[in-house]
């Protein structure tokens, strides 16, 4: 009898995901393998691949793992992606070492790769879809620093310092005070997870430790809106310089909470991987990387349309 | 729970084999196989991309870590414990290996005793905090989870350990002896090591004191005290075993990886446990096999592999992966019930 339910169950979760499973022979398909699904940001990028897919009548589908510390499950995504057989390949590797092997294989089976967010140690993808972290956070250094009178001590909340966008984001921050602004003294760099709690709890901490603190920059979206919440807490006055979008940054801008924040372009990054994997599969010749831009937003612009066209809640 | 052994006439041993057969765990054991099965062909349907060579090694690939991580779980869950310091333990032997070989320059055998003896320790260490020192299982391992984590970010300096230096180290999980033998068959070799781990674990398990005493604590702790067993001893050997099983995986991992991530490994003690229950060990304790638990993690693993293949939407995916242990669990609980 047992063996009777079970059996239902398993049918009736077959028949559950089994309607999800319409696929079409002659269609082309791009299985994006990201570096998560979750976060807001990541969403854009899926937004704007099914934009691009939409455009180039493609299939795409559009994969992560639930932390960016899953190194060995993302590699069996991108495994599991291979086995459908797909016309083309968007990666954005958490380790790119360990994805090689993989990636070698879809060479050899002829399928083009197209790299995206951060790029990976070889000359198998064709081309890489990225924001220059290193650049965009110094912008952000600059606009700290300005905004507390050159002078004075800040505290830097970044989402893990294992990844690339993590090691990027704080050096970028880190080199540009150290070069161009002397005078502010980074006190303190934490790590957050990028998790919205963790990172309000770092914000409250280093506020207590460092009482003269004038400002704080918040790596990534979590940390950012993180470290707004841990602010408002603590209920000083600092300047804090966010990275990414999302409605909670978006709301702290607008109320003067968040000086203004630093915006990839993720919608763009989304775009550019279907884009330029169309382009390889017609055969055309693509740069070695695509710069897919970054800006500086704060109440001022956040309604031109070039800017709000990249926001996302 | 009374694992036979010893010689029974013939006539026993039958009604012993027809009772093994019908006896709730090897109905439990039945029903996860038969589910294993019913959901391998259920996605060779559903997609002709499924039942290809290389998925199917991808699968194995995917199961080899976690049912390793499984097998060490187990163990402690049978004795009516819990360890979730299995996953950043592994991290954790994994980066100490990387220390040896990449820092060190130590031959690889050694690499290989480093992360195993590591576990050993650590896992004593998490025994020692239940038995001798009265912490609840649930509180010491979450204890030395988070230690664990934290130390394996601390002697990394927070970046991944590259085995670049030691050749041959990828090989431990990705090369393939059976290849060898039959080019048509590059069963990797982490699954080989899944397997063979699984078999000495399974002899341990019902053959030796070690085992009889793991099934012992479980069901009553306090008749194997007060019959003059020093409890404290098995159970420390016991998560001290448990802590070696998480040294082998993070070797696995380490050498699939060629790296040790030491971000990596909250979340897969979740993963290990729910391959246990799904298994039909029983997280009360007291009752358990290995195989149920080697079958458990191939159910999770085909899952997810399946689902992927069909391009099922990711949110959709640990929605029925969560439904599936819910499930289990809940068959179990029926069985119990019954018997």
């Amino acid at each position: 009898m047992l063996n009777r339910k079970l059996f239902g169950v398993v049918i009736g979760v077959g028949a559950l995901v089994g309607g999800a499973n319409l696929a079409h022979a002659d269609e082309v398909y791009i299985p994006l393998i990201s570096k998560g699904f979750q976060h807001q940001f990541w969403q854009a990028v899926k937004a704007g691949a099914e934009q691009g897919a939409k455009e180039h009548k493609v299939r795409i589908t559009f994969e992560g793992p639930e932390t960016e510390a899953m190194v060995d499950k993302q590699i069996d995504m991108l495994s599991a992606a291979l086995a459908k057989k797909p016309q083309a390949l968007g990666i954005a590797a958490l380790d790119s070492k360990a994805a090689i092997p993989l990636l070698r294989r879809a060479q050899a089976a002829k399928i083009p790769v197209i790299a995206f967010d951060s790029g990976v140690d070889s000359d198998i993808p064709l081309t890489t879809c990225s924001t220059d972290n290193l650049a965009a956070a110094a912008l952000a250094a600059d606009k700290m620093a300005e905004a507390i009178g050159n002078a004075g001590e800040v505290g830097v909340i970044v989402h893990d310092q294992t990844s690339r966008t993590g090691i990027d984001r704080r050096d970028g921050f880190l080199n540009e005070m150290k070069s161009k602004h002397p005078n502010v003294k980074i006190v303190s760099v934490q790590y957050g997870g990028g998790d919205h709690l963790k990172s309000a709890e770092i914000a409250k901490a280093m506020i207590q430790a460092n009482p003269n603190l004038k400002g704080i920059f918040g790596a990534n979206e979590g940390s950012a809106e993180g470290a707004a919440i841990g602010v408002k807490e603590s209920g000083k006055k600092l300047v804090l310089i966010g990275y990414d979008s999302g409605k909670e940054q978006k709301d702290d801008i607008n109320s003067g909470l968040m000086a203004g924040a630093i915006t990839q372009n993720p919608i763009g990054i989304g775009k550019c991987v279907v884009d330029s994997a169309v382009k390889a599969l017609k055969g055309e010749k693509l740069p070695k990387k695509v710069d897919t831009g970054f800006y500086w937003y704060d109440k001022s612009n956040m309604n031109d349309p070039k800017i709000a066209a990249v926001l996302y809640d | 729970m009374q694992p036979d052994s010893s010689a029974l006439t013939g006539q026993r041993r039958l009604t012993g084999l027809r009772a093994r057969i019908f006896s709730p765990t090897a109905l439990q054991k039945l029903l996860a196989f038969a589910s294993l099965i019913l959901l391998l062909v259920f996605f060779s349907f559903a997609s002709p991309a499924f039942m290809q060579m290389d998925n199917i090694l991808g699968i194995l690939q995917a199961t080899a870590v976690n049912g390793v991580l499984a097998i060490a779980s187990t163990f402690v869950i049978i004795t009516g414990g819990i360890d979730l310091s299995v996953g950043t333990l592994m991290t954790f032997t994994a980066v100490i290996c990387g220390v040896f070989l990449t820092y060190w320059h130590l031959p690889m055998w050694l690499g290989v005793i480093a992360a195993i003896g590591t576990g050993a320790i650590c896992g004593t260490i998490s025994g020692t905090l239940t038995a001798k020192m009265k912490i609840p299982p649930f509180i010491a391992t979450l204890g030395m989870m988070l230690l664990l984590k934290g130390l394996s970010l601390v002697v990394s300096a927070d970046k991944p350990i590259y085995f670049t230096d030691t050749e041959n180290f990828y090989m431990i999980s990705q090369d393939s002896l059976i290849g060898y033998l039959v080019p048509s068959l590059p069963i990797p070799n982490a699954v080989l090591i899944l397997f063979f781990l699984a078999i000495v674990s399974s002899v341990t398990l019902n053959r030796t004191a070690l085992g009889r005493y793991t099934f012992a604590l479980g069901s009553n702790e306090e008749a194997v005290r007060l019959s003059g067993v020093n409890v404290d001893r098995w159970k420390i050997a016991i998560y001290g075993l448990g802590g070696a099983i998480c040294g082998i995986a993070g070797l696995l991992i380490a050498s699939r990886l060629n790296s040790a991530q030491p971000a990596l490994g909250q979340g897969y003690e979740l993963e290990a446990i729910a391959a246990v229950v799904i298994g039909g060990t029983s997280l009360s304790g007291g009752s358990g096999t290995i195989l149920g638990t080697i079958i458990g993690a191939f159910i999770m693993s085909v899952l997810t592999n399946g689902l992927r293949i069909m391009s099922v939407a990711q949110e959709w995916q640990i929605v029925v992966t969560g439904l599936i242990i819910i499930l289990a669990v809940y068959a179990d609980i029926l069985r119990r019930r019954k018997s």
